[in-house]
């Protein structure tokens, strides 16, 4: 019965995982600002989920709070924060224009997720836990897929969430191979990110007062000049 | 061995029978989201029965391709039908014929003569239609192609009772990261080939937003019957793939009992029901997809599916 049980959740852990990975491609995929930044919640509640079922089945204390936390800093904080700062029109509507097109971009970050789940397939071999041979390579592919957004995305907030989705992906990958880590450093994480975005932020809509974008690829004329900063 | 030829007529006869049913509650239940009261249910079998008492018209330029291939539309579900789990998790007398690889291939057998029989007639709009079909054919191959392949990878077999059997004995390959994925990738597909919302608007009327329904344009009486009733059993054969397969396979008629078998209908047009009210949800939310968009949409199914591939190659090598 109790094998049952943890294979059950380690069952739901792995559906979690495959969720993860998904929601991942979907901030890829998505054009609207709102809808990057609706997958990376997505994402979170399932990344939130995924620390309540290891931490459930390894009776770690620690996972269950870490999961509270991120459901609260990343599902909760992170969004009404960016709310809060961002003037409405930068959030709500806008077609972002990218440095390389949908499909190719789809392409080369299934190549990247190939590659984690390579990299770490010896590294994976040495365990038999199924949360590791689960977490340990879908976390990697997200931080490649995170890091990938930061870079071909030119609007200012989904390459916040590029970060962010980063975040996401060594929290999956070490929640797996570090059980037990101290709650304070969690926390200090948590709030980091927190911090990150209200910067981000306001330095966002700083930048869309004076000049009226935050397309990236538009502000390679950027001049030193005092004004701009006001 | 009479028994599962009985079986699978009675197989062959739900597919039949209840695929109309599951067209006319689709579109109920769409009219009744946009806050319509809309057509009875039973309304796509008047339809049928209408058609099927008009005259049919046939074009003096058209060929034999034209003819047949209403029958062949018709008939090419009801085959697939006799391959796949509807009712019992056991192969049944006619499933030697094919795997789900045969069972594609019959499918894309009926749509290819579709087409053909579109570009036969000289109308306009058939062979736009015909030619956006084979474009959203040639992006959704890929796509059914690595779904099969992962699944006979996982299964170790192309049979679809056996890969069926295997989900349910497993649960941790059911949850599997490979098997969400799969899921989502195969749901896109369906979308994509029933010709439902995000790629096709299927209660479209307006000739040159048509990708699926411009096809049949020409055909009255009964060829037109031939081809709606051919079309509305090729979803439903899709769907049972979907759930008896995939996503729900619960549920079947494990023995040869009679009354297990007939018990598994209700089972399994309640689990049409349930997938047909995520279906109207998935249908009034999205809009429909300009045309040179699908490709993006289809492009996303195949790296989902390469994403399952790739996540059930790994898990396993590793295990």
């Amino acid at each position: 019965m109790a094998s049952d049980q943890t294979q059950l959740i380690h069952g739901l852990n792995a559906m979690a995982a495959g969720l993860v990975l998904l929601t991942a491609f979907g901030m890829v995929a998505t054009r609207q600002v709102q809808g990057v930044m609706r997958f990376f919640i997505v994402q979170s509640a399932f990344l939130a989920a995924s620390a309540f079922l290891v931490g459930f089945s390894r009776g770690s204390i620690h996972l269950v709070a870490l999961g509270a936390i991120t459901i609260g800093a990343k599902v909760i904080a992170i969004p009404w924060v960016l709310k809060r700062t961002l003037p409405g029109d930068l959030y709500e509507r806008r077609e972002i224009d990218q440095v390389i097109n949908i499909p190719s971009s789809l392409l080369l970050v299934l190549l990247l997720a190939i590659a984690a789940e390579f990299l770490v397939g010896t590294l994976v071999s040495s365990t038999t836990d199924p949360v590791v041979h689960v977490n340990l390579p879908i976390g990697l592919a997200g931080i490649l897929i995170g890091a990938y957004s930061l870079i071909a995305r030119r609007e200012a907030i989904p390459q916040l969430v590029g970060i962010l989705a980063m975040e996401n992906g060594a929290f999956f990958a070490g929640l797996s191979i570090a059980p037990d880590l101290p709650l304070i450093a969690e926390l200090a994480i948590a709030i980091d990110v927190i911090l990150i975005a209200v910067v981000i932020g306001v330095l966002t809509r700083d930048i869309t007062r004076t000049i009226g974008t935050t397309e990236a690829a538009t502000m390679s004329e950027l001049k030193e000049e005092p004004q701009i900063w006001r | 061995m009479v028994r599962t030829v009985i079986y699978n007529l009675i197989q062959i006869l739900f597919v039949l029978g209840f695929a109309p049913l599951y067209a006319g509650v689709l579109s109920r239940f769409k009219e009744i989201i946009q806050s319509k009261r809309g057509p009875s249910i039973f309304q796509p079998y008047r339809d049928l029965w209408k058609l099927f008492h008009k005259d049919e018209v046939v074009s003096s330029e058209t060929t034999w391709i034209y003819r047949i291939t209403p029958y062949l539309v018709f008939i090419v579900p009801l085959f697939v039908a006799s391959l796949i789990p509807v009712l019992t998790d056991y192969p049944l007398a006619f499933a030697f014929m094919g795997d789900m690889l045969a069972g594609g291939f019959f499918l894309g057998l009926g749509g290819f003569f579709a087409a053909l029989a579109a570009v036969d007639t000289g109308n306009p709009y058939g062979p736009m239609g015909a030619s956006r079909t084979r474009m959203v054919g040639f992006l959704a191959e890929p796509v059914f192609m690595i779904v099969f392949f992962t699944v006979s990878f996982v299964a170790q077999s192309t049979i679809p009772y056996i890969v069926q059997k295997k989900w349910v004995e497993n649960p941790a390959a059911f949850f599997s990261p490979a098997h969400v994925l799969l899921l989502i990738a195969f749901l896109m597909l369906i979308l994509a080939e029933g010709g439902k919302i995000p790629v096709d608007n299927p209660t479209g009327h307006f000739e040159l937003a048509m990708i699926d329904e411009s096809k049949g344009l020409e055909f009255s009486g009964r060829g037109a019957a031939l081809m709606k009733w051919g079309g509305q059993m090729k979803f439903l054969v899709l769907t049972c793939i979907f759930l008896n397969v995939l996503l729900a396979p619960w549920g079947l008629a494990s023995d040869v009992l009679v009354g297990h078998v007939l018990l598994a209908i209700p089972l399994i047009l309640l689990k049409i029901l349930l997938f047909t009210i995520v279906l109207v949800m998935i249908e009034s939310s999205l809009a429909k997809l300009r045309l040179f968009r699908i490709s993006e949409f289809l492009g996303a199914a195949f790296i989902i599916s390469v994403a399952a591939m790739i996540a059930s190659i790994f898990s396993s090598s590793a295990a």
